[in-house]
């Protein structure tokens, strides 16, 4: 696996500035060859301009932007290896599916024959060798999608850039074509960098997922590195659901650290770097690592009073106000398996976290 | 009461149908009166016998084409042979039409261009600017543009100021000038559809195509003008067809030897030399020409916008 080291797109310090507006500040990434990376982030977030700038079709302001160790900041995005899959696909819409597929490799040089051959390989690879002859119109949103994916994978680029192409989908497309992108990536092994405001999509498809918000890199890791161990506010509040608690740090030892809350409570988390004795910061606990009692399991259990029930399909939302302290959401799965049991409105209930739930954030 | 609420139905139907005819009226009136009875008017009179004084006599006659295409000799008792004056003024006028259109195309499209490419907010006052020299009078607008023409005008000042020429150009009375005058007088038809059309379209599609390694060149030849054509098709004709038929910008700055069919049409219902048969049978073969000219435009148009669909 020493292959997976190879840096495909190194940004470096690269800031965007437009006017008095700076859109990205000083991102550092390294992407690496093979990989699945996806930018996550609100709408406005710079993750779109980062992309355009890897692309070519925006400049970077300050730092700059390495293709496998080249600088790519001087070259014009016709003549950057990379190629994009648009968020509306950008289909030329007087041109057939199959000059569609063939128009990038026909740009390189490639003799038609040879483009079209190898454009009609790219159409099978994403099931749509019977609308070759079609316009773009005639089609789907999803056979478009697949067609703007094929455009874009026929010149056979080293980074494949993708901007938010499942977003014009529905939800059911969209679950199916997550798969394929996937697959498709592991079969051409090309590097994909994927640009989402959908958490799901970063979770399920990604091999590391950087997580941006207000121009600036908030957390870089894996899928279950950012949602258990989230490392700030923003990122525990924008993937998945999570609850906050507000507490003083009393002290750290090693990974583990001790803290109570407003009212005095003591709980028991997990560390995180940046926060020592004496911070006043979050806590972050998952609503699925929580679970109801009748007694208190330990000293740390929190008493509350369950509100609401909500049933979601596959789990059920316990809503509980705690005696001392903000309003927290329990999940139980909607199984038999487990003594799980569902408390009703108005009973008293201890809140008990699994070690290792309950994580310190720096705000 | 279902047979009520049945007929009602289809009492609001008929309502539908007669109110249709009644708001179509407006532009049945307008065809008729101004557009067939006019040609209708042009068609007759192309076949009837000159009056010495203008007018005519409500005579058939087949004299009026017989003068535009058949050469008779000096006394007129010869057998027909073609008759090239006014053949030949009609292809001057054609060719001096398809300069003028080929003018404005070239002028216009990277103006419409440069507009539709300007931010949102700015985009009326470009067109608005654009508009501004329209406000005044053709015939004004025609005779200030000779002034500035001229051999002792700004322009030939201006050149002469600055050591680029020496002896004035002479540019009044020539080809060009009508030329430019037709450009002068239709540019902004070839502007707005244009504009309107590179406005509509996809920017998206360019970086798509720089994305896939095409030139700029190539982007604008294989992307940007494919999807823009309409709007350029319609520019032409809207700048060919009354350029085709204009007789101020010619008379104004071509002088009597860059004569062109609208000039022809004019004279012949101006004042007392007139032959209106004459006129009305040129007027005739004009519009039979720009009638073709259109359809061919016209044909290509649907393709090209079938093409999108």
């Amino acid at each position: 696996m020493s292959d997976d080291q190879t840096i495909a797109v190194d940004v470096r310090n690269a800031v965007k500035r437009y006017g008095d507006f700076t859109a990205l500040k000083e991102i550092s990434l390294a992407i690496r060859d093979n990989e699945f990376f996806t930018l996550l982030g609100p709408s406005g977030c710079g993750k779109t301009t980062l992309l355009r700038m890897i692309a070519g079709f925006e400049d970077v302001t300050e730092g700059g932007i390495f293709l496998f160790g080249d600088e790519i900041e001087s070259l014009p995005p016709n003549k950057r290896p990379v190629n994009t899959v648009f968020q509306n696909y950008a289909l030329f819409p007087l041109m057939t599916v199959l000059e569609n597929v063939s128009f990038g490799l026909e740009m390189l040089g490639t003799a038609k024959t040879e483009a079209r051959k190898r454009a009609g390989e790219m159409l099978e690879l994403v099931q749509l060798t019977q609308f070759a002859n079609r316009k773009p119109s005639q089609l789907s949103g999803g056979q478009q999608q697949r067609v703007a994916l094929a455009r874009a994978l026929a010149p056979n680029p080293k980074v494949l850039l993708l901007d938010e192409p499942l977003s014009a989908l529905d939800l059911k497309l969209r679950q199916t074509m997550r798969f394929e992108l996937k697959e498709i990536q592991r079969e051409t092994g090309i590097t994909f960098i994927f640009v989402t405001h959908d958490q799901e999509e970063a979770l399920t498809m990604s091999d590391r997922v950087a997580v941006m918000s207000a121009g600036a890199l908030q957390q870089l890791g894996d899928a279950r590195d950012i949602y258990e161990r989230p490392h700030n506010m923003f990122v525990a509040d924008f993937i998945g659901e999570t609850n906050l608690l507000e507490v003083t740090v009393d002290k750290v030892e090693g990974a583990r650290a001790l803290c109570h809350l407003g009212g005095g409570h003591a709980l028991g988390c997990e560390a995180t770097e940046g926060v020592g004795a004496g911070a006043h910061v979050h806590l972050s606990v998952r609503p699925e690592r929580l679970y109801l009692s009748d007694a208190p399991v330990a000293d740390e259990s929190l008493k509350g009073t369950v509100r609401h029930n909500i049933f979601v399909g596959t789990d059920i939302q316990s809503i509980v106000d705690l005696e001392d302290g903000p309003r927290m959401t329990v999940r139980t799965s909607n199984s038999d398996r487990g003594n799980k049991r569902i408390f009703e409105p108005g009973t008293t209930a201890f809140i008990n976290m699994e070690r290792g739930a309950a994580r310190l954030l720096v705000d | 009461m279902a047979g009520g609420a049945a007929s009602g139905g289809s009492a609001r139907s008929d309502t539908y149908k007669e109110a249709r005819y009644w708001l179509l009226a407006p532009s049945w009136v307008v065809l008729i009166f101004v557009v067939l009875i006019p040609v209708l008017m042009m068609l007759i009179y192309s076949f009837l016998t000159k009056e010495f004084r203008g007018g005519v006599i409500w005579e058939f006659s087949l004299d009026a084409y017989d003068q535009f295409f058949c050469s008779r000799g000096l006394f007129g008792d010869e057998p027909c042979s073609i008759e090239w004056t006014y053949i030949n003024i009609f292809w001057r006028s054609i060719w001096q039409a398809g300069a003028a259109t080929l003018l404005s195309l070239v002028i216009g499209f990277p103006t419409a261009y440069f507009i539709a490419t300007r931010p949102e907010r700015v985009r009326p006052v470009w067109v608005f600017l654009i508009t501004i020299p329209y406000w005044v009078n053709l015939l004004i607008r025609t005779v200030s543009m000779k002034f500035m023409l001229r051999d002792n005008g700004p322009l030939n000042d201006m050149l002469l100021a600055t050591g680029i020429i020496d002896d004035p150009l002479r540019i009044v009375n020539t080809n060009f000038a009508v030329q430019l005058g037709l450009f002068y007088s239709y540019l902004p038809f070839m502007v707005l559809p244009i504009y309107a059309s590179v406005e509509r379209y996809n920017f998206t599609l360019s970086e798509a195509a720089a994305d896939l390694y095409a030139s700029k060149w190539v982007t604008l030849r294989r992307i940007l003008i494919p999807a823009v054509k309409p709007g350029v098709i319609a520019g032409c004709i809207l700048v060919f067809v009354p350029s085709l038929g204009s007789f101020l910008a010619p008379d104004l700055l071509g002088g009597a030897k860059n004569f062109m069919i609208g000039s022809l049409i004019e004279e012949q219902f101006k004042g007392n030399a007139g032959n209106w048969p004459f006129g009305a049978a040129a007027s005739m073969i004009l519009l039979t020409a720009v009638l073709i000219i259109l359809v061919i435009f016209a044909r290509q148009q649907a393709r090209a916008q079938k093409a999108v669909n």
